[in-house]
């Protein structure tokens, strides 16, 4: 029994990681109504920039907050350079770029900080908490808990804020909004930047467990996915809660499930992926959208 | 008196004549030139390694400048596979048949030089110094023109098993390793080295994990629940932090057996933290280039004054960079040998017959050798255990080819 609670304890704090970066997938879909495959590259460049501010001695948390700025203003600005140019192009040609996107972080990341993995450090003490024989790591823990603040914080945003209430809008139905005097360009601009700092916080929760370097992400983007696909890709709770609920079933089904072990786990969350597409495309929390063709 | 001068003249061509058409033979072979292919991953997930294709470029351009093998510049064509199979097949076959390169060089990875093994044995082709230590490599009966470099994976295994057999009488042994040729490789010389009896007894449990994974907690947990007492860490340096990271959060301090593969301390144990790295074991056969003790060797500052001269945006706290160097001066010290015929078959004749040759960044007493039955290059290696600050040598040389 101390083995299956110690594994869900486990899966958790994994389903944390997939949970804060999926998100940042569904802030921006909400935000702008695309999928953006470039997510985790970006969070990871952010982190890559928290990085350089800790290395060059700026406190944690300073350089934590001057993080989510720089990113905010990354965000914006690749929205207006890059997206903005190609915007009401067809949805696959938005996809492309944003794969594009994905490539050219990457390298670039790569060309600057080199491919060496370096250690990034965690705001919580790295003393393990016991409970009885299982084991939470203090990280695991707070990464869990940040990702609940900003989860509220966006919550909050979308619901009780004017300029929240005016990007939904401008997501999902651009011409109205105009029509209302919302200037939907800067929006979508803004709903960029926003993800680019959620993406931000996640990548400096995630970086401390898996190690900084320039492919972080691409594991995690995959069970993101999955997690964002089961939570819901209109529902912020929906996601977090999916990441969760992926993270501990991975860990079960490998632990316990003896075909599938931890060979088949990364075919788990495709498999999920595919299932909730067939019987509940909106996902579990999620809200069916209905688009008028 | 005329007929006397054209006679001679004949005779000297007809003397000087071998040489030319050996060169003239060999594609990618001229008077002044020797074409080199190579494939590198410089994109995707395994662009970490894409330095050694750089840092291989970089080793050539100084022995140029320096006037080359026997008058011969080295014309090195690499070109980026992504680690992808598929994409190696398509740039192998563009070098060989396009590019007409006398040579394949270090080509990088087990699973894409899986893809060419075949093909390049069929076109006859030098295919040396493969960047990977599948055991595979070492086949001269039915792939003579194959080769490997570093030590194999097996051998290595079969060092630690030799190491808890003698050591650890009451080992309980749990093993982690990729999900793939490389894993399996290392898994199967510990078995061996075990013995069926041995292994059936120790080995308490054995966890896999896929290089898309994003963490191997979970595993980590398994093999702590196990009671295992010897950890066997078959994981390349990106699981290999949060491996070692992960023990010691979790208090579990089993005797830490961790592959060559990761044993840097720059890529591996200083982000994990110098602390929990403590103890650890490894099986080296070459200088660790972050480790002070060879701050002030020789072979390490003549390695530092070519990276800074000729690699100078490379890192000098990357093993892979004095990796790159050691192989190319052995692929170099090949060609020497070859003298004016670089006919294929006497490339591959040469590459088998490296007589104790000695490189200034492999340990001290560690010789390559090879024969016509042996392509495996390098075969010695040496324990050493971490002592918070360096790797500490420990015990004798290891000869895998004495055993």
């Amino acid at each position: 029994m101390e083995i299956f609670f110690q594994q869900v304890v486990s899966g958790l704090a994994t389903g944390g990681i997939y949970g804060s970066v999926a998100l940042a997938l569904v802030m921006i879909y909400q935000a702008t109504d695309v999928v953006n495959y470039a997510q985790g590259e970006m969070a990871m460049f952010s982190t890559y920039i928290a990085w350089t501010l800790i290395n060059a001695g700026v406190p944690y948390w300073w350089a934590f907050f001057g993080t989510l700025v720089i990113s905010f203003v990354g965000g914006v600005l690749l929205e207006r350079v890059i997206i903005r140019p190609v915007e009401s192009a067809p949805i696959l040609t938005i996809v492309i770029v944003c794969i594009g996107l994905l490539v050219i972080l990457n390298s670039v990341a790569g060309w600057i900080y080199s491919y060496i993995q370096k250690p990034f450090p965690s705001p919580f003490p790295p003393k393990p908490i016991m409970l009885g024989t299982v084991v939470f790591g203090a990280h695991d823990l707070g990464a869990i808990g940040v990702t609940l603040v900003v989860l509220a914080l966006l919550y909050a945003f979308f619901r009780f804020t004017t300029l929240g209430l005016a990007m939904r809008a401008a997501a999902q139905n651009p011409v109205s909004s105009r029509l209302c005097g919302i200037r939907v360009g800067w929006m979508l601009a803004i709903g960029w930047g926003l993800a680019a700092m959620v993406g931000a916080v996640a990548g400096m929760m995630v970086a401390p467990i898996v190690f900084l370097d320039p492919n972080m992400m691409a594991g995690i983007l995959i069970y993101a996915f999955a997690s964002a696909t089961l939570g819901g890709f209109t529902s912020p709770g929906g996601a977090v809660v999916g990441g969760l609920i992926v993270g501990v079933i991975e860990n079960l089904v490998g632990t316990y499930v003896h075909f599938i072990g931890t060979e088949l786990k990364l075919t788990v969350a495709l498999a999920l992926i595919l299932i909730v597409l067939v019987f509940k495309p909106s996902g579990l929390f999620g809200r069916a959208t209905i688009h008028r063709v | 008196m005329l007929r006397r001068t054209i006679l001679s003249a004949l005779l000297a061509a007809l003397a000087l004549a071998p040489a030319v058409t050996m060169a003239a033979d060999t594609p990618g072979v001229t008077a002044t030139e020797i074409k080199i292919g190579n494939t590198n991953p410089y994109s995707g997930p395994a662009s970490a390694y894409g330095t050694i294709g750089k840092a291989l470029g970089a080793y050539f351009k100084k022995v140029n400048e320096e006037g080359g093998i026997n008058g011969r510049k080295i014309n090195y064509v690499t070109y980026d596979d992504a680690y992808s199979p598929p994409k190696t097949v398509e740039m192998v076959r563009k070098l060989v048949e396009q590019d007409q390169v006398a040579l394949l060089f270090q080509t990088l990875g087990t699973p894409t030089n899986t893809a060419i093994h075949k093909y390049m044995n069929q076109q006859k082709v030098p295919h040396i110094f493969v960047a990977t230590g599948a055991t595979k490599w070492n086949d001269p009966k039915n792939h003579a023109w194959t080769m490997g470099w570093q030590p194999n994976y097996q051998t290595e295994g079969r060092i630690y098993a030799n190491y808890i057999l003698k050591n650890v009488p009451d080992a309980k042994i749990g093993i982690l390793y990729q999900n793939d040729d490389y894993g399996k490789d290392y898994r199967k010389g510990l078995h061996d080295g075990l013995g069926e009896a041995a292994a059936k007894k120790m080995i308490v449990m054995e966890q896999t994990y896929e290089v898309t994974d994003p963490t191997i907690d979970s595993q980590i947990v398994n093999l702590k629940n196990s009671g295992a007492n010897v950890f066997f860490n078959v994981t390349i340096p990106k699981f290999a932090v949060q491996a070692i990271k992960k023990a010691h959060d979790i208090g579990w301090k089993p005797l830490h057996l961790l592959n060559n593969v990761s044993s840097s301390l720059g890529t591996t144990l200083k982000p994990a933290g110098l602390e929990a790295s403590k103890g650890l074991i490894t099986a080296l056969y070459m200088k660790e280039i972050t480790d002070p003790q060879w701050k002030n060797d020789k072979g390490y500052l003549d390695w530092v004054a070519w990276m800074k001269k000729y690699y100078p945006e490379g890192a000098l706290d990357d093993q892979a960079n004095a990796y790159a160097y050691s192989v190319a001066q052995t692929l170099v010290q090949v060609l020497k040998q070859c003298g004016n015929d670089l006919s294929r078959e006497n490339i591959m004749k040469q590459a088998a017959s490296l007589k104790n040759l000695e490189l200034p960044l492999l340990l001290p007493g560690i010789k390559i050798n090879t024969s016509a039955t042996d392509f495996a290059p390098i075969e010695q290696e040496q324990l050493a255990r971490f002592d918070g600050e360096r790797w500490v040598l420990f015990g004798e040389l290891y000869d895998a080819a004495k055993r």
